[in-house]
């Protein structure tokens, strides 16, 4: 995408963590989990499909995978995925050591109290959930855009560490 | 600040305004969601602006009316907005932004012609004077999607108050 236009990061963050607290907390609509893919589907497309206009089609599921690992995650989340896994049977993990929309997620952690035991607080994975939806559903829709049908999900059970897995489907016929 | 393409910030709210057309329907609701997520948003970002702008405390409003212009929007969004048609008294103006990053690759098709497509920064502007103090209304009047040569944002101060303890040092 070169030399577009710039602005803050933050920007993102902000719009993300608000699109989750909106369909955490509205009452009508669809759920948390169906809009966030919605939204983040449709990003994804267009987003690979700026990403990926100057080049040759991505033919091989390799390499349309190994696109999303560098130009595509270097674009949105920084950097390019740390180490990238696969069973040769469609079945990818891409592992992002430092995934950046999620290195300042932390939990309340209420003051200890005297003579009372620490509450325990969240499993930051159970509290991550939410925020991996959108980058989840924004890396469906670049591989639909590339021509692939994909499963999505991500672990986070060892943030700021979040391992991806993508299930490779099959090919979109065009 | 950090800066990444803004592709992605545009795109993703692109795709956001259109899942919420598709949640209400009524487009004046989702004028009215906009606005309340930008409030949303603008409690948070208002922290950061605090943090990284190095700039001293507003001493009126038209000192702040400058600051969201060429700091605020230029920190966040990378864009510039001109502060004109003051009233007399100083509390109502209008921030003209001729460069809007949230509209590239936006055309509004024509049974949507009543969306105000960027409410979230009405929004964002509200929130974050409401957390210095300053009770504002925000609205566009003017937008080039809808045909307009500029996008006009009138801000308007009702209440404002100086920060104080709520005690006293003999108590």
């Amino acid at each position: 995408m070169g030399k577009s236009r710039q602005c803050a990061e933050s920007c993102v963050d902000y719009l993300a963590l608000e699109l989750v607290h909106h369909y955490r907390t509205q009452l009508q609509g669809p759920s948390l989990q169906a809009a966030l893919d919605a939204v983040g589907e449709r990003a994804g497309r267009q987003l690979a499909e700026r990403c990926a206009r100057d080049r040759a089609p991505l033919l091989e599921q390799l390499e349309a995978v190994k696109f999303i690992c560098k130009e595509f995650w270097g674009e949105v989340f920084r950097k390019a995925v740390d180490n990238l896994r696969t069973n040769h049977r469609g079945t990818f993990v891409l592992r992002d050591t430092q995934f950046r929309w999620l290195v300042r997620l932390s939990q309340n952690q209420m003051p200890a109290q005297l003579g009372q035991p620490l509450p325990a607080p969240a499993a930051k994975a159970d509290l991550a959930a939410d925020f991996l939806l959108l980058p989840c559903a924004l890396v469906r829709g670049a591989l639909a855009q590339l021509g692939w049908d994909a499963a999505v999900t991500a672990d986070a059970a060892s943030l700021p560490q979040v391992d991806f897995t993508v299930v490779m489907r099959q090919q979109v016929q065009r | 600040m950090e800066m990444i393409n803004a592709e992605i910030f545009t795109l993703t709210y692109g795709s956001m305004v259109r899942q919420l057309v598709a949640d209400y329907e009524d487009v004046e609701e989702v004028n009215k969601q906009l606005d309340k997520m930008g409030f949303n948003i603008g409690q948070r970002l208002i922290d950061e602006y605090l943090a990284k702008s190095k700039t001293q405390r507003c001493s009126d409003f038209r000192e702040t009316a400058e600051k969201i212009a060429k700091v605020g929007f230029k920190m966040f969004l990378n864009t510039t907005a001109s502060v004109t048609n003051w009233n007399a008294d100083g509390t109502e103006c209008s921030l003209i932004l001729e460069d809007n990053p949230l509209t590239d690759f936006v055309e509004l098709p024509e049974q949507l012609s009543a969306l105000k497509y960027s409410n979230l920064l009405c929004g964002v502007i509200r929130g974050a004077l409401e957390m210095v103090n300053m009770d504002v209304e925000c609205s566009f009047v003017k937008d080039m999607l809808r045909g307009d040569d500029v996008y006009e944002m009138r801000l308007k101060l009702l209440s404002s108050s100086t920060e104080s303890y709520p005690f006293k040092d003999d108590d």
